[in-house]
This record gives structure tokens, sequence and C-alpha cells, in this order.
């Protein structure tokens, strides 16, 4: 443990994207006590405040350190509440497709023959069609919403991680520890639960990190298309989509910095992602 | 060899069938396509005669055969909004979207293929660690994003570059002429962005593997020259997952092109999808969801079948 947290000091880009993500997670839970209004509130909205550039810029006002859109709605407000949402999505989608693909590959891999060829076949045909557009077909029938864009990105995610566990059940399956205790009777979910899981979860934890990252991508891109989270709650993706239409007179704060809050948020995962890779597979030491 | 291909094409067509059951049936859930398109003081009757007039008054799996009938001879139905052919709505919209892609592809692989090998040849350079950075940031950007932030730099502020439509083309194809090829730059280039930064990283971590097998290091000891093992050698063997991973690629392409096409205005197939969901013109959709089904199957196919070309070592039973 102490090695490890030795080599991640030592990863510049690992503590960078550590420190991203924490900054993040602070950001998310109190960002809305500090910041001046509450985007959703249309009563604290002044239209005389529209289209106010950031504060560092000739016309810029301090009280909008990010500049405001067309409602006159503070742009770092708008920002706090939309990282939220999309933190949220991200986190709920990462969590229920982990759980979901666990479940489904320890099924498969214990249970083998004919279950387990059905169940990888669905698996090969999802992952042959690309996940926004699977995703996108879904919402598209579904309609916007909240949880209906989580429960579509969780059919999209769960395969990646029903196929990892599935080839390390198969890998551990072998093993004289998983032979002796099927020998002294353990039932078969226990057998599953609490002697293979354990040792697929390093490969988990892996793609759970990177997978977050790539739920908030493809949640900002469907948000951006107009098929994503409602009006009603605006994640940085959909605020990106709002800004788009004065882009062409020159305003470009309402499109262009929610965007570099998702580039960043979703790099500082990445960043930390690579690091565990590298760190986590036993292949490269 | 044959039998196997047999067995990989009925798979193929069964996949496809499975598709367009699932791709039918939810979309028949979602809303009425009968108020889109009788007026809106449209009498019972009127809506009634609609519906029966669609066939939508008959059961769903009746629906479904009339639906797979017509597939079979070429006929996907008329759109609801354009009252034309969903055929000839896609195919007009083809060759905008096949360019927009081809150039993606093209740009992708000549980057990364190059980058990925440095890359992997000079592992502790500062251009390899700058592009490795470099690649991780790629892979981290919001496309519709970069194509916002290069229409504000080159269209908004220097106006160099045209922000949307396909300009000038000839025979279909803007990258023809010099005004069409304009066009093309900013939505290829933002397109193509991620897959090469996905692409570079698979270059290198590919060849770091080859590199360290024995019969690089034989080679060597051979006297081969340093570019010859690395091109020869090496990225034969090193590009076997890459074709695999390039072939879903592609699919990925299709899919972010209707994101590219909606920032860019670019007619293509994927904005008539996006147009075609926020209006719920169903025939487009199911049109278009099926073609693009089709088109990924096929590259799964081939890429099969490339794979036993490529390496004879891979026995497909």
């Amino acid at each position: 443990m102490s090695e490890f947290l030795f080599r991640f000091s030592r990863d510049k880009g690992a503590v960078f994207g550590f420190a991203v993500i924490a900054l993040f997670a602070l950001l998310a839970p109190i960002g809305p006590y500090f910041v001046s209004q509450n985007p959703y509130d249309l009563g604290s909205l002044d239209l005389a405040n529209a289209y106010k550039p950031p504060a560092w810029l000739a016309d810029g006002d301090a009280a909008f350190p990010l500049g405001t859109d067309e409602q006159g709605r503070d742009m770092l407000s708008g920002i706090v509440y939309g990282t939220r949402i999309s933190l949220f999505i991200g986190l709920c989608v990462t969590l229920f497709s982990c759980a979901l693909g666990t479940i489904v590959g320890l099924w498969a891999g214990c249970a083998g023959g004919r279950v387990d060829s059905v169940l990888m076949r669905i698996v090969d045909v999802q992952l042959s069609f690309p996940a926004m557009l699977v995703a996108l077909f879904i919402m598209s029938a579904f309609g916007r919403g909240l949880w209906k864009l989580i429960a579509a990105l969780t059919l999209v995610g769960w395969v990646m991680y029903a196929r990892t566990v599935r080839g390390a059940v198969l890998a551990e399956k072998g093993r004289e520890y998983v032979e002796a205790a099927r020998l002294i009777g353990l039932p078969p979910i226990l057998l599953a639960l609490r002697h293979i899981l354990p040792n697929v979860a390093t490969p988990l934890i892996v793609i759970a990190t990177v997978q977050v990252g790539n739920v908030i991508l493809t949640e900002a891109t469907l948000s951006y298309l107009g098929v994503g989270v409602p009006v009603t709650e605006p994640s940085l993706g959909l605020l990106v989509k709002n800004g788009y239409d004065v882009l062409f007179s020159g305003i470009w704060w309402v499109s262009v910095l929610p965007g570099s809050f998702i580039m960043l948020l979703v790099f500082g995962i990445n960043l930390l992602g690579d690091f565990l890779r590298d760190e986590l597979n036993p292949r490269l030491k | 060899m044959l039998i196997y291909l047999v067995q990989r094409f009925l798979q193929t067509i069964a996949v496809l069938v499975a598709v367009s059951v699932i791709v039918f049936f939810v979309m028949s859930f979602t809303g009425d396509p009968v108020m889109m398109i009788v007026p809106p003081d449209a009498t019972a009757e009127q809506i009634e005669a609609a519906r029966h007039e669609l066939g939508l008054d008959r059961p769903l799996p009746v629906q479904y055969i009339v639906f797979m009938d017509n597939l079979l001879h070429g006929d996907m139905g008329r759109s609801y909004l354009f009252r034309q052919p969903v055929v000839k709505l896609i195919t007009e919209r083809v060759k905008a979207t096949l360019e927009m892609v081809m150039l993606a592809v093209l740009l992708s692989l000549a980057v990364a293929i190059p980058a990925g090998v440095y890359a992997a040849a000079a592992p502790d350079s500062r251009l390899s660690r700058a592009l490795m950075g470099g690649s991780l940031f790629g892979i981290s950007l919001p496309s519709f994003w970069v194509g916002i932030l290069l229409i504000f730099v080159f269209a908004v502020e220097w106006g160099l570059l045209p922000s949307s439509g396909r300009g000038k083309t000839v025979a279909g194809w803007s990258f023809l002429t010099r005004d069409g090829l304009a066009h093309l730059i900013m939505p290829s280039v933002t397109l193509a962005l991620g897959t090469l930064a996905m692409l570079t990283r698979l270059v290198r971590a590919q060849m770091r593997e080859v590199l360290r097998q024995d019969y690089i290091r034989f080679a060597r000891a051979k006297g081969v020259s340093p570019s010859g093992l690395l091109f020869s050698h090496a990225l034969k063997n090193a590009l076997i997952p890459v074709i695999t991973v390039f072939g879903l690629q592609v699919g990925n392409l299709i899919a972010f092109a209707t994101v590219t096409e909606t920032i860019f205005a670019w007619p293509g197939m994927g904005k008539l999808l996006i147009d075609a969901i926020n209006t719920s013109d169903r025939p487009i959709i199911v049109a278009y969801l099926m073609i693009v089904a089709v088109i990924f199957v096929g590259i799964n196919f081939v890429i099969d079948v490339a794979y036993t070309l490529i390496d004879p070592r891979i026995d497909l039973r």
C-alpha cells in the first residue's frame, strides 16, 4: 500500500487527476452555498444582467465571475448546478451498470454451458454497436428525463463489466482455492460472491474509473443533442447546447465555459484511470 | 473456411432480424405518429382514417410482418414530415456522411500510426510523453465542444472557414471543389479527434507488447535496420488488434457523425436522424437504425474474415 502511495505521489498526472476529481467532488455538495444565485429560481434572475462577459474581460462584472447567459443567469452558478447533475448521472450509471454487469458476468461464468453462451451472445451483439447510438435509440424511444437517461446509459454500460467479470471468473474457476471451497460444500452463490468476486475486483475498479468519465461524456453528448436531461435539470452538456445559438454573435462564454468543465473533469478521471490501469496490471510490473 | 463463412453469414442475418424486431417494437411504443400527420383540428373520423391508411390499426405482429415484407422489397415507408420515401431521403444524404467519415478515418490513421509507433519506439523521449499526455487529453474532449471551439475560432473570430453546410458539390461530393473542401475540414477534424487519440494509444500499447518479444530481439541481432524493425517486423503484428478496434471505431464515427453534422449543419444521415428524433418522424428513425445496423454487422463480418487473411495462426472454428 505504501509502495502504491509512493508511486502515486511520483506520478504528476495521477496527482493532478486526483486533485481535479477531489475539487469536483467538493464542488458538487458544497458549491451551491458559495455561488451567488440559484439558477433554477427564476425570481433571482434579472434580464438587465444578460450576456455579461466573464469578469476578466473589459465589460465584465465581478458579481458574475464567468459571465451570464441570455436570461442574466450567473454562469458560475449554472455550471456548479450542472456539474452536480453530470456527476450524479456519471456515478449512478457507473454504480448500476457495474452491479448489473457483475451479476450477469458471475452468473454466466459460474453457470457455464448454454446460459453462458446465450448471455455472451447478447453481450457480443451489443458491443458491436456503438454505445452512443444504442443510447440515442433508447432515449429517442423513452423521451427526455433524468432517470430515463440513467436507465438508458445503464443498459448501454453493463456489457463491458459482464464480459470482464465473466472472463475473470473463468480464469479463477480452475484455481485450487475455488476447488477446495467447492469440495467443503459451499453453495455456488456463496462461492461466487465470497471467493471469486474479490479476485475480479481489480479489473472492475479500473474499468469503473474510466467508465465514469465515459458516461459523463456520453451524457453530455446526448444532452447536447437534445435527447438527454430535461431543460429543467440542465447538465453541463445541455448548458453548452443552450449557449450554441449565441456563439455566432461572438458570445462564446455561454457555451465554451461549461464545456471546459466537462473536459477538465473527464481529463482528471482519465489521468487517474490511466495510472490505476498501469499500477493494477500485474503484467506490466 | 467456407463452412465458417456460411455459419458466420447466417449468424449475421439472425442478428439483423433480432435488431429489426427490437427496433420495430420499441419504436412502436413511442408517441402517436398519427397526431403528427393529421391537421390539428382533425375530427375523430379523420384520425381513424389516417390511422387505417398507415396500417397502424392492425395488431403489432401483423404490422411487423408488413414492415419486413416492404423492407425486403426495398421500401422502408414514407417520412411523416417530408412526405417522401425514407429510402430516398437517406440515400440522398449518404454521400455527405460518407465523405466526412472517410476523411476522418484517413486523418486518424495518418496521425495515429506514426505517432503510436514513435511513442512505443522512444517511450522516454519528451515528444512521446507529450503525445501520450495529448492523446489522453484528446479522449477526454467532448466532440461537440471541440466543434464549437473550432467554429468560434476559425469561423466567428478569424472568418477563415465556413461554419455550416457543404459548400459547392460536384456529383454530390464536397471534397472535389475548393469551396466544398473548406466546408469539410472542420467537421472531419472534429469527428477524427477522439478516434485519433484513441488509436494512438492503442497502436503504442500494441507496439510495446510486440517489441518485447523474442523475435524482435532476434531480428535486431540479425542486423535489421531500426526502421525496418519497427515498420515491417513489429507493426504488422501490432496492427492485428488495432484492426478490430478500428472496425468498431468506424461504427463509432458513424454514430458521432450525428453530433458533428448537427453542430456544422452538415446535411448528412446523422442530422436527418437527430431531426427525425426531435420531430418523432418514426419511419426515418427505424430506417436509419436498420441501415446502420447492416453497416455495423457488415463491418464486423469483414473484420472477422480479414483476421484469417492477416494472421494464419487464427483458427476461427
